[in-house]
């Protein structure tokens, strides 16, 4: 490559200017030919930065298959299950209770009824009782 | 997804967020550690990570706010600074360089660099990202990106000069 397009292209690098692309080319010329002396200061720059690059990650890492979040969906689930018994299952037993209530007032009621209706008929008797009496007296 | 899977997404830059840790750990355990650490949460929310549309410049983030939480936390004070890492993992190097030891130079003038500036010549030369992905990632304008990026070359030029002088004269 030109030297004198190197030139630019390494002012325009420490300007920051240069695309990613020219800079590859500088990267590229550096490592690759034969640099003349005076750019020969940046040479390590640019072999350092493609050297860096090759560093590998080479640790395997332990990944331990995931369940716990499906557990905790259901813990929650069931919580709430719960939660909607309880609410429901009290009114439901209130509802009961009333029933109950309402059947054992109305077997009371009717109760008293029947008894009053057995009184009736006994002051029924005691009407012809006094009527006759009345009778007596009025032939005396 | 699947471990298998998730390997798979990860695989592509996974030596990118270890070399932007080691970048700012300098240690080769801590870089690994860090590493190791950031992938495990990834992958305890890999649920989640469907849902990212760039997977690797979250990752590369969570790595970033990693390693410069590390960096502030106490436990820095007892951050091992290797320096000798590179020199016996790249044998092959050595041999397609004339003068090995100004790469070793280059590394310890980056060390001396300021946490931004390091990361910026470390996503821009080394990852060869776009100035956009770099301010995103470091939350910067892109023009503060390139102003920093000038200032680290810059500061690298000049030491590496003077010391090629030093070791000259």
């Amino acid at each position: 490559m030109e030297l004198n397009n190197i030139e630019k292209l390494l002012e325009r690098y420490f300007d920051a200017t240069a695309t990613v692309a020219e800079e590859e080319m500088l990267r590229e010329y550096f490592t690759k030919e034969e640099v003349p002396l005076h750019l020969k200061k940046y040479a390590p720059m640019f072999q350092y930065f493609s050297i860096a690059k090759e560093e590998k990650f080479t640790r395997q890492v332990p990944l331990k298959p995931r369940k716990k979040s499906y557990m905790k969906w259901i813990s929650v689930a069931a919580v709430g299950i719960l939660i909607f018994g309880i609410y429901f299952g009290r009114s439901y037993q209130e509802q009961r209770e009333a029933e109950y209530a309402y059947q054992e007032t109305k077997k009371a009621l009717s109760l008293l009824a029947a008894n009053l209706g057995k009184g009736t008929e006994k002051v029924a008797y005691l009407r012809e009782f006094e009527e006759t009496k009345q009778k007596i007296y009025n032939k005396n | 997804m699947q471990q298998t899977e998730f390997l798979n997404v990860v695989l592509p830059f996974k030596d990118k967020l270890y070399r932007l840790a080691k970048r700012l750990l300098v240690s080769k355990e801590e870089a690994e550690d860090a590493t190791q650490e950031i992938l495990m949460k990834l992958w305890s929310k890999n649920s989640m990570m469907e849902g990212y549309n760039n997977v690797e410049a979250y990752a590369m983030m969570m790595t970033k706010n990693f390693c410069l939480d590390r960096l502030k936390s106490k436990q820095a004070g007892n951050l091992k600074l290797v320096h000798s890492n590179y020199r016996d993992e790249n044998v092959s190097l050595q041999n397609q360089v004339e003068v090995s030891d100004s790469l070793g130079w280059v590394e310890r003038i980056m060390e001396e660099l300021p946490e931004q500036q390091k990361m910026v010549l470390q996503l821009r030369d080394v990852e060869q990202y776009e100035f956009e992905e770099i301010a995103e990632l470091l939350g910067l304008s892109a023009t503060a990106v390139r102003v920093t990026l000038s200032r680290a070359r810059k500061t690298v030029r000049e030491k590496l000069v003077q010391k090629h002088n030093y070791g000259i004269k």
